[in-house]
Parts: C-alpha cells; sequence; structure tokens
C-alpha cells in the first residue's frame, strides 16, 4: 500500500476561484507595505551596524538587571532578549544584547566590549560572551546595496532564462509569483518583527529558486499540453497541466518541508529565522506557482499554434529538452 | 531502451566510489585533522616519532582533503579592516620638504623668500615673496620628481605642482597616488600575514578586499581584540654577526650568542651573537631592486646612526657573513664584500623578482605603512560552534531519516532506489566540498538540509511521470524509459535555475551566505547527477536482474 498525498487522479478547478485567490494574496501584499511602512523592519546588524553580543551564564537572566548594569556605560540604544531553544542545557542561560552603532565609521573597540563584560558580570557572575559581532555604519550600508543587486538580479536572470526557454508571458508570470513571494516573506518578517539579517537575503534568494523550480515544472507541463491539446481553450489546459502536476508539487513540498521543520526544531536558534523564511517560503512559493503564475498566464494568454515555425522566434533554445 | 552502455556505467559507479572515497575522510574529522596537520609538522620541522605515530592514523593512500569548517562552526575571530591609505600621502610630503627646500635655497634671488603655508594633509604650500620667479621656482621643484614605477602609471611623474599666484602647491601625482594606495595595502597585507602566521594558527584566511580593504579570518582564536592585538604588533628587524651555521636546533650556542631557524631553508639554523649591529630602526628604506649582474635584489638605506655603526662594522668583517633576522628569522646571511659606506646597501642572494619585493616589505615590516580602521568584527566562541555543529548534525539526520521513510512509504521498490541515490548525494556533496577545499558553514549545512529535501524532487518527477506512462497502458520498460526522458526537460530547467541564484548568492555574498551558495549549488549538481544517472543505472540493473511482467511505482 502507497502513502498518497492526493487521490490518483484529480481535477480540480484552479480558477474558479481566481478572484478569491489573487484577493486573498493582494490583502497580504497589503498588510505586509502596511507593516513595513509603519514598523519597518527589526533589522539586524548587518544592515544598520551595531553590536550584538550573545552571552551565556548559568544563572537565570534578569532582563531589567542587565538593562541597569549597562545603563552607566552610555552606549545609546541597547536591547536586550532572553534566548530560549530545546537545544540548551537546564542552566544555560542564553541572551543577546544588541547594541546600536557608535558614531563614526568603526567597529566596536575592544575595551568598550571589556566594560561591557565587566559590568554584565556583576548581576551574572561567570557570563561568558561566547560571539560578538560588530558592523561599523559604513559597512552594513554597503552590505544593503549589495543585498538588494543581489535580489534584483536573480530575479532579472530568471526573467531572462524562462523568456528564452518559454514564452514572454511563461517569463512574466514566474516573475510575478517570485516578486509575490518576496514581498510577502519581506512581509511576514515586518510583520513579525523576526531580525532581518544577511542570511535572510540568503533565505529569499533560495525562495526565489524553489518557487521558481515549481512554476517551471508546472509550465514545463503546460507547454507539453499546449502542444497537446491545440483546441481545448487555455483555462483547461491549465487546470489539466496543473493537476497533473499535484502529486509531484506535494511530494517534493512535503520532503522539502519535512527537512526544513526537522532543522527549525533541532538546528538551534542561530538559524531559526533562516530557516523560517525557507519554510514561509516553500509554501508561499508552491501556492504562488498555480495561483498566480498560472493565473497570470492565463491572463496574459499564449500564442496557440505551435506548428508554424515563425512563431519559435525568441524561442530558440525552447527544443533542447529530450 | 533500458539499455546503458557498460562504458557508461562504469563511469557513473567511478564517479560515485570516487565522491565517497573523499568523502571518507569527514567521516573520521578530529583524526584525519590531527594526521594532517602532523605530516605538515614533519614536512616543515622534520621527523619525530610522536608527529610520525600521529601522521600514522591515517593510511597515506587514501583521501586526506577535509571540509574546511567555517568560523562560525569552529569559533574564532573575523575581521574587515580598512587600510587608511591617505596617511601615506602626508608621510610622503614631509620627507619631500626638506628636498624641496635645498633646491629652492639656490634660487633665492629670482625666487625670493620662501615659506612654507598651513596647507591641508598631504599637500606642500609655499609662498614665495617674488611672484615673478614662480616659473622658475616651478622648474626647480618639478625637476625633483621621479617618474612613476608601476605598470599603469608608466611615463606620468609622481608628483603635481602647480602655482597660483605667490603659492606654489606640490602634491602627489593621481597616478602616483593610485600606485602608492596599491602598495601601501600590499605592504599592509604582507605586515598582517606575517603577525598572524608568526602565531601559528590553522589556515588563517588574509585577503584583499576591493582597493583598500583586507578580510582577516583566524579559526580558533579568543577575540577578535586578541587578534586586533597580534596584528599590531611591529616586527623586529635586526642585522647580526653570524657565528655558525647547521641543522641542529639544540645546539650549544656559546655565551651572548643564540641559535635561530632561517625563513625559507627549513631544517637550517644560524648561531648569532645576539647582540645586534644595527637594528630596523635606523632603517629608513628597503626597495626592491637589482644588482650589478642584473639578479633580483634588495637595496636598502639607514639613517645616520645606523649608517655609521653599520659602515664601521662592514670595513672590519669583510669576508666573514652578517644575518639580516626578523622575527627572531634569518631572512638571509650575505657575506660582506666591501666596507659599505653610506648608510646604504644592497641584499643579494637566489632572489625571484617576487622574492625580492616581498622581502623589501619585509623589511621595511617595522610597522604597518597606515592605519587600520576596523570596519567589521566578529568573534564566535568555539563552544558556540560546537552546538551549531551538533545541532546541524541532529537536524541534517532526522531530515534525512524523515525522507527515507516518506520516499519508501511512497514509492516502495522504486522510493527504496531514491534514497540510494540521496545517500550517495550526501556522500558526493561532502566529497565535493572537501575536493576544492570549500568552507562549511552554519547556512551551509541548512543548504545541505534543504537539499535533501529538494534532491528527491527529481526523481518524484521521474516516478511520477512512469506512473502517468503505466496509467496511459505503456510496458515497464517503456514507461521507465518514457518516464525518464520526458521528465528531464522539467528537470533541467528547475536545477538550472535555482542553480542560477546559487551562482549569485556566490558572487555577491561573503562569508557564511557564500558557504550556503556552495552547498546548494554543489547540492544542485549532485543531486541532479544522482537522480538522472544513479537511479537509472539502478532501476536498470534491478530491471534486467527481474524482467518484471508488471511495475509498481
Amino acid at each position: 500500500m502507497r502513502l498518497k498525498l492526493i487521490p490518483e487522479s484529480t481535477s480540480f478547478d484552479f480558477f474558479k476561484r481566481w478572484k478569491l485567490w489573487l484577493g486573498i494574496s493582494a490583502v497580504m501584499i497589503i498588510v505586509g507595505f502596511a507593516s513595513f511602512a509603519l514598523q519597518g523592519l527589526n533589522y539586524g546588524i548587518d544592515f544598520r551596524g551595531g553590536t550584538t553580543i550573545r552571552t551565556e551564564s548559568t544563572t537565570a537572566i534578569d532582563v531589567g538587571a542587565y538593562r541597569d548594569a549597562l545603563q552607566p556605560l552610555e552606549l545609546g540604544d541597547v536591547s536586550i532578549s532572553e534566548v530560549f531553544d530545546p537545544t540548551f542545557e537546564e542552566d544555560q542561560h542564553v541572551a543577546m544584547v544588541r547594541i546600536q552603532a557608535q558614531d563614526d565609521g568603526e567597529a566596536i573597540s575592544g575595551e568598550q566590549i571589556e566594560e561591557i563584560n565587566r559590568a554584565l558580570d556583576t548581576v551574572a557572575p561567570g557570563i561568558k560572551f561566547v560571539s560578538v559581532e560588530s558592523v561599523g555604519p559604513k559597512v552594513s550600508g554597503e552590505l544593503v546595496q549589495t543585498a538588494v543587486i543581489a535580489v534584483a538580479l536573480a530575479i532579472g536572470a530568471v526573467l531572462i532564462y524562462i523568456w528564452l526557454r518559454f514564452e514572454w508571458q511563461f517569463a512574466l508570470g514566474a516573475v510575478a509569483a517570485l516578486v509575490h513571494d518576496v514581498v510577502l516573506t519581506i512581509g511576514v518578517f515586518s510583520e513579525l518583527q523576526i531580525k532581518f539579517d544577511l542570511a535572510i537575503i540568503a533565505a529569499l534568494l533560495t525562495i526565489v529558486g524553489y518557487s521558481l523550480n515549481d512554476t517551471v515544472v508546472v509550465f514545463d507541463r503546460v507547454r507539453e499540453n499546449l502542444r497537446r491539446y491545440k483546441k481545448k481553450p487555455l483555462a483547461e489546459v491549465l487546470n489539466i497541466s496543473i493537476n497533473e502536476t499535484l502529486s509531484r508539487t506535494m511530494m517534493t513540498s512535503v520532503t522539502t518541508l519535512l527537512a526544513l521543520v526537522s532543522l527549525y526544531v533541532l538546528g538551534g536558534d542561530v538559524i531559526r529565522g533562516f530557516v523560517f523564511a525557507m519554510i514561509w517560503g516553500v509554501i508561499i512559493g508552491t501556492y504562488s506557482s498555480i495561483f498566480v503564475a498560472s493565473t497570470i498566464l492565463l491572463w496574459l494568454g499564449v500564442k496557440r499554434d505551435w506548428t508554424k515555425p515563425t512563431n519559435t522566434t525568441g524561442n530558440q533554445f525552447a527544443n533542447i529538452d529530450a | 531502451m533500458l539499455q546503458i552502455d557498460l562504458w557508461k556505467r562504469v563511469l557513473i559507479w567511478l564517479v560515485c566510489v570516487t565522491g565517497l572515497l573523499l568523502a571518507l575522510p569527514n567521516a573520521f574529522y578530529t583524526r584525519v585533522e590531527q594526521a594532517n596537520d602532523a605530516a605538515a609538522e614533519i614536512t616543515l620541522r622534520g621527523e619525530t616519532p610522536e608527529r610520525l605515530e600521529v601522521a600514522g592514523q591515517w593510511p597515506s593512500f587514501l583521501p586526506s582533503n577535509l571540509v574546511n569548517l567555517g568560523l562560525d562552526l569552529r569559533g574564532g575571530a573575523h575581521l574587515l579592516a580598512e587600510v587608511k591609505v591617505e596617511d601615506v600621502y602626508a608621510a610622503r610630503m614631509d620627507a619631500l620638504w626638506p628636498e624641496v627646500r635645498d633646491a629652492l635655497r639656490p634660487e633665492r634671488a629670482e625666487v625670493g623668500t620662501f615659506r612654507r603655508q598651513p596647507a591641508p594633509e598631504g599637500q606642500i604650500r609655499l609662498k614665495i615673496s617674488n611672484p615673478d620667479g614662480m616659473t622658475r621656482a616651478l622648474e626647480v621643484v618639478r625637476g625633483l620628481a621621479n617618474p612613476i614605477t608601476s605598470l599603469t602609471g608608466a611615463g606620468a611623474s609622481d608628483i603635481t605642482v602647480s602655482g597660483a599666484g605667490d603659492i606654489l602647491t606640490i602634491e602627489l601625482s593621481e597616478a602616483e597616488k593610485l600606485a602608492s594606495d596599491d602598495r601601501t595595502v600590499r605592504q599592509a597585507l604582507e605586515i598582517v600575514r606575517r603577525r598572524i602566521d608568526e602565531v601559528g594558527t590553522r589556515e588563517p584566511t588574509i585577503q584583499r578586499q576591493g582597493t583598500d580593504r583586507i578580510l582577516i579570518q583566524v579559526p580558533g582564536i579568543g577575540s577578535a581584540s586578541e587578534l586586533k592585538a597580534i596584528i599590531g604588533t611591529t616586527a623586529q628587524l635586526t642585522f647580526n654577526p653570524v657565528v655558525g651555521r647547521g641543522s641542529d636546533a639544540d645546539a650549544n650556542p656559546g655565551v651572548g650568542n643564540k641559535v635561530i631557524p632561517s625563513l625559507d631553508e627549513s631544517g637550517i639554523y644560524y648561531t648569532v651573537e645576539a647582540a645586534p649591529v644595527v637594528t630596523g630602526e635606523e632603517l629608513v628604506d628597503a626597495q626592491p631592486s637589482f644588482d650589478q649582474n642584473g639578479r633580483p635584489a634588495v637595496s636598502f638605506r639607514f639613517n645616520t646612526t645606523g649608517a655609521r655603526k653599520f659602515g664601521d662594522y662592514t670595513a672590519e668583517n669583510i669576508g666573514s657573513p652578517f644575518a639580516i633576522v626578523l622575527d627572531e628569522e634569518v631572512v638571509s646571511a650575505p657575506v660582506i664584500q666591501a666596507h659599505i659606506a653610506g648608510g646604504s646597501g644592497i641584499i643579494t642572494g637566489n632572489f625571484t623578482i617576487e622574492e625580492s619585493t616581498n622581502m623589501a616589505i619585509l623589511l621595511r615590516a617595522g610597522a604597518l605603512p597606515a592605519g587600520l580602521e576596523f570596519l567589521e568584527e566578529r568573534t564566535i566562541g568555539p563552544e558556540l560552534g560546537q552546538d551549531s555543529i551538533d545541532a546541524g548534525k541532529v537536524a541534517t539526520v532526522v531530515a534525512f531519516v524523515g525522507v527515507l521513510v516518506f520516499m519508501a512509504l511512497s514509492y516502495g521498490l522504486f522510493g527504496v532506489f531514491a534514497n540510494i541515490a540521496l545517500i550517495l548525494n550526501i556522500g558526493l556533496i561532502f566529497g565535493a566540498l572537501s575536493l576544492i577545499g570549500a568552507t562549511l558553514t552554519l547556512p551551509g549545512i541548512a543548504g545541505i538540509v534543504l537539499t535533501v529535501g529538494m534532491a528527491v524532487d527529481a526523481n518524484v518527477l521521474i516516478f511520477e511521470r512512469i506512473r502517468e506512462e503505466l496509467k496511459a497502458g505503456r510496458g515497464p520498460a517503456r514507461a521507465i524509459d518514457e518516464g525518464y526522458s520526458k521528465a528531464l526537460s522539467a528537470i533541467l530547467d528547475a536545477n538550472i535555475t535555482t542553480f542560477i541564484t546559487a551562482v549569485i548568492l556566490f558572487a555577491m555574498g561573503s562569508g557564511p551566505v557564500r558557504g550556503f551558495a556552495i552547498t546548494l549549488g554543489l547540492g544542485i549538481m549532485t543531486s541532479v547527477f544522482t537522480a538522472i544517472f544513479v537511479t537509472r543505472v539502478i532501476i536498470v540493473m534491478w530491471f534486467e536482474r527481474r524482467r518484471p511482467k508488471t511495475i509498481e511505482v
């Protein structure tokens, strides 16, 4: 007996409620934008400069006491939060101390770290700094720039690739789904105020890759079915294609999520934000390749007559498949 | 149909076996690491029984390349420093001033009196009392310019001199500034490298980034502050008389002498007098140059006191060697050919141009040529790194087992075939990482876990396709064949697009993010290989043996 995620063959109509789906997406995007406008992103030090110190002590953490101990040092904006994780041992108490960038372009000085260490040692004897990361404002500005360029480049490269392999309508549909995924992911990071740092950019790009993976598989099938069913309306061909690939879509999403969830639960708190972004992205990416990319393809329409050689212009790479 | 040429089969299995062999050392990480370290010690410092024993922990016929662990896993410090190249401009101008003064003095009749005016750093401004003599003044000062030696600025002169009214301005030319920046950063890089090598940590990364930045990553060091302290210390350069030369590190040097190793000849030790003749503090300059025979050499110059001491010593010791000692290592021990008066000399030896350039840099390396500004620093404690490794291991194993079980439940025997491919895939990723000496970071582990999840995608595509073909009434062999060929275009498109993003990540990212891009990119390549070729070979072999009338996927 085989494990089946979905029935042997399905014939859902994915476009019957397309207004509802696009509506949901639109609402989520608006909420994301609103949150971004109102409270922005909780940028990590990579992007706004400053210092984070990860402390570890055997005594329980009193955030107020930590704050009071650091008060006399006049470090400016200091935020302290306790970190909880199932992988910690009983007497392992971890806190993250974040300090705003000090005035000049440089990272924090060693003496300041020493001072902070001494100050915290008075409230939590034997406290250890297991990691100290400090980024000067000069570099963080550049990192933002690089990150934005990276995401834009990735989307641009993909647009070109799909354009070469399919038709421009496919490329637009795929890219719309990608932008949708990226916007929603940034949105959720703003809504939940999860720390947004360089690793999240990596996660964003992976989401781009994954979502695309899904979209391309569906589109590949659409292309094939367009050749097979020359007379059927586009909506029907799209529906057939999505239904045919649905089993694969679910299988891949589930195996990927299986892996990611185990990393989320067991992988420790250092990469939890990163893994969260990916889990979110896999779910959103799967959704968007069906409900966003395909719907847009339906809107834009596709040239149907594949027999005439003139129609394959701009599509000369479409025949390299086996 | 359903046939694979023998040579293809052999090749596919050969790739798998090679990959697994390359991955093998990582399963015995500590042991192989110790063995490698011991082997390195042996080539550097000679054999001892203990070292041989440790080196023997890992058989030498097996591959011994390991995956490097990134700072976030091993613990250590990371610094990004900017070299303040402008520091050098000011020093150059200050050095030029006496020359300008001496050159203009004889011209007073025409130029009148002149006085240095306050000016921004890196400029000399002169006010001359007789503006009509400006043309002459410019001519004289321009006569002090030197042609630029760098490749890009060839033909240009190193200073620009301009006059406006009664003010004469001298500054470094743009071309010279570029050349000077490059020299300064290279020199700083060389000094930083030396400082860190002295501490002898494992695999430090010291790279130039952009035009004026230096990236320093040192695993296993306590904190970034410690690293900064190491970089800040200055080199000790001394010139000592040589007493003897041998290969015994523990030789009895005699009173007032000491035994120090040679810098580039391993196993050679010099006995030198402990009291130096001259020290590096008295050195004002060292430049790469050539000797009379056109061989690369290094010329150097002492200040007045150094010149006198050096002159006296060389006059008395013609024919005997003296050692140029840098940080307790003998850089070279030339024989004094003649009395060296005037405080400048030349070091000859069997140098290449590169070596002479480096040595000149080292000789000037008393202190950093310009200040360093630390833009970014990260310290990761080894405990945190170990915690991350442990958590990553557990997560990977759980993810792996979850996917294996899921695949077997979903596709039965074919799922098991895919699982074999998946296991091979992980082996191949580690093999490839070890082979290219890539660095594994925490996001890199996430990349592997993601690959585990996504690697089955290609097989899922194929299996689903086989199912469809079976449903369409094709026979088993035909269905398998069609399944593979029809799924291929989707697999390639999907993986190429993901690969594009991995490449962009690699190009744009740094550190941990780059580590993620590497595992993701390699994972895509290996998973396509295992999904398309390995499972196919397995299925074909199974099919040939069983010849099933019907198959269930």
